[in-house]
């Protein structure tokens, strides 16, 4: 139906939600700082090939140890230097985003999909299935994750896939902890029970009902969930035990760094540094999200 | 008060049985213990030597019922590297791993809950965005950047602190604080928002509209009641201290049971790597345990339901 509502004040035009929600984000500092910083490194790392200005495996050990160019020594031939084995540290620090960026999203959706699943059903259906799902929980939280990844990358080898899928399996906590609680808030609401005795299965209702409107809180939670898995896979890379040399990961570029703390500080600060910003910029626009899509954060 | 105890050392008891459950079985099914042990150019021969000697040939389940079994003695095994029961090893290294986690946890509290205090009270001035850029900053820092940032400012450039080894106790400040820094963002956003809900509620304004001076007020009235998950929240954050120490220890070299764990991995120490996880969880296991019991002690709705 298209009907047209007479408004007696026609100048006034009344915002959609939608529009309420992009004011909002307009207006809110950490939102813009974190989601535009956010894109830098992604456009930073999707284009590192266009961009970087040398290989970031090409060895030159005539060059090595070359400061920035902000030191005296430095050249604009490498902007940030090179590292001990004469690799070029801006080309390595851009291939480095892409690895941060694939671990953080790729461990996020595993994560979230399978504690999504489980904290969906246990809020909806409550019983028995909640029961179960809580001494999951329960269990993986007394589970000392950086130690049992730390073994297990070590057993079975340090790859990518191997520390993505080790994160993925094991930082689905909060996710279910999150569903669960806003699922259990909707499943009392009117719309939940008039879809069901309207006779919808249980899957839609779960899939039209209810997933929409957990939908905020998913978003924030993966925003949190993505810097953990960076964070986690710096430290393991850091201590040799996540992804392997030659791949510039930011924590192992850290790592290789730590014997030339003394005389090359920069080393370690470049690489420290954007692991910094790039968890510091989605968890702004984490923030950021929570306080827009919050029905009190609606002016 | 007695029942909800019992019912959650119960509850506590099961979660501990699980965690080693798991943790052994995923220690040993990631990969063949007796290739880790006898080494990558082992032959044929000494690995099936291993296999035999370590007793890694029985079935699995087999396996974990006797280390269980001789665990809840205490007896965790040897370690395969020392030649030395996995107990003494531990023993020697948990002391200053305790000491750490303590000063660690002190920083924290000291820093968190005046900071989340005086936010609170103060709302959106300079104090308050102050402890929020150290919040934000915190949770955005990984820990072993922080700790080498420490090692370079204090260490290399102002030669104030010594960087590595645990010595004396000006070994422990820059890991303590490394460590506690950590763990203070949560700390100071719980205090901050407890205690703004608890300054707006009516029982505050009637103790002020009465006439009592802001001191007491803030005190006696206000922070005892803020600080209630504050407290369960410190006694979890405590054990995982314990836990996420052996980055910093690893940093700083400092000999305790993290560091510990991460150069027995490195060893394919199974014995030593599978007695610290027990060790571990046993202690968070602990710590949510005593915060619950605390938080019903000090909260009364909560035995109720």
């Amino acid at each position: 139906m298209n009907t047209e509502i007479s408004v007696p004040f026609k100048d006034i035009s009344f915002p959609t939600p939608r529009q309420m929600t992009l004011r909002q984000a307009r207006r809110h500092k950490g939102f813009l700082l974190g989601s535009s910083v956010l894109l830098l490194i992604i456009i930073m790392a999707l284009l590192a090939p266009l961009l970087a200005p040398h290989d970031p495996y090409d060895q030159n050990l005539s060059k090595r140890l070359t400061p920035p160019v902000w030191h005296a020594k430095g050249t604009w031939d490498h902007p940030l230097g090179t590292d001990n084995l004469g690799r070029d540290y801006l080309s390595r620090l851009m291939y480095g985003a892409r690895i941060s960026l694939i671990i953080g999203v790729a461990a996020m959706l595993i994560s979230g999909v399978i504690g999504t699943t489980m904290g969906v059903l246990a809020g909806f259906f409550g019983g028995r299935v909640d029961m179960v799902v809580n001494a999951m929980i329960t269990t993986r939280l007394a589970l000392p994750i950086m130690l049992v990844a730390l073994a297990v990358v070590a057993l079975v080898g340090g790859s990518l896939q191997i520390v993505v899928l080790v994160l993925g399996l094991m930082i689905w906590n909060r996710f279910a902890l999150v569903m669960r609680a806003s699922t259990q808030q909707l499943r009392s609401m009117d719309y939940v029970s008039a879809a069901k005795a309207a006779g919808c299965s249980t899957p839609r209702i779960i899939l039209t009902e209810v997933m929409p409107n957990i939908m905020n809180n998913l978003i924030v939670v993966a925003t949190l969930e993505i810097t953990r898995a960076i964070l986690i896979e710096a430290s393991l890379s850091f201590l040799g035990m996540g992804v392997q040399p030659p791949l510039p990961s930011w924590g192992l570029m850290v790592a290789e760094a730590k014997g030339f703390m003394l005389f090359s500080p920069w080393m370690i600060a470049i690489p420290g540094a954007a692991i910094f910003i790039l968890v510091l910029s989605i968890n702004l626009l984490g923030d950021g999200i929570r306080d827009i899509t919050a029905p009190e954060g609606r002016s | 008060m007695l029942v909800y105890t019992g019912k959650r050392i119960v509850l506590a008891l099961l979660v501990a049985v699980t965690v080693s459950f798991i943790s052994f079985m995923i220690l040993n099914l990631s990969g063949d213990p007796a290739i880790a042990l006898a080494g990558a150019d082992a032959t044929p021969e000494e690995i099936k030597f291993v296999r035999e000697k370590y007793g890694l040939d029985r079935p699995i389940l087999v396996q974990y019922i006797e280390w269980a079994g001789r665990a809840i003695q205490g007896n965790f095994g040897e370690s395969p590297y020392f030649n030395q029961p996995v107990k003494d090893i531990i023993g020697d290294r948990i002391g200053v791993t305790l000491i750490l986690g303590l000063c660690a946890f002190l920083f924290a509290v000291c820093l968190a809950i005046p900071l989340g205090v005086i936010a609170a009270i103060r709302p959106n001035t300079w104090i308050d965005r102050t402890a929020l850029t150290i919040s934000v900053f915190g949770q955005a820092m990984p820990n072993f950047f922080f700790g080498l940032i420490l090692i370079i400012v204090f260490g290399v450039i102002l030669r104030w602190l010594p960087i590595s080894g645990g010595e004396s106790w000006r070994h422990f400040i820059m890991p303590a604080i490394a460590l506690g820094y950590y763990g203070s963002p949560a700390l100071m956003r719980l205090t901050r928002t407890g205690m703004m809900e608890v300054l707006a509620s009516d029982y505050i304004r009637t103790a002020r509209s009465k006439g009592l001076r802001p001191g007491p007020v803030l005190f006696k009235h206000a922070l005892r009641n803020a600080i209630i998950p504050v407290v369960s929240l410190a006694f979890v954050l405590f054990g995982y201290m314990l836990g996420g120490a052996f980055v910093i220890e690893y940093v700083f070299a400092v000999n305790g049971v993290g560091f510990l764990a991460v150069r027995s991995i490195e060893r394919a120490d199974l014995p030593v790597v599978q007695a610290i996880i027990l060790l571990l969880s046993f202690i968070y296991v602990t710590m949510t345990l005593l915060s619950d019991i605390l938080n019903a002690y000090l909260d009364p709705r909560i035995r109720v339901k």
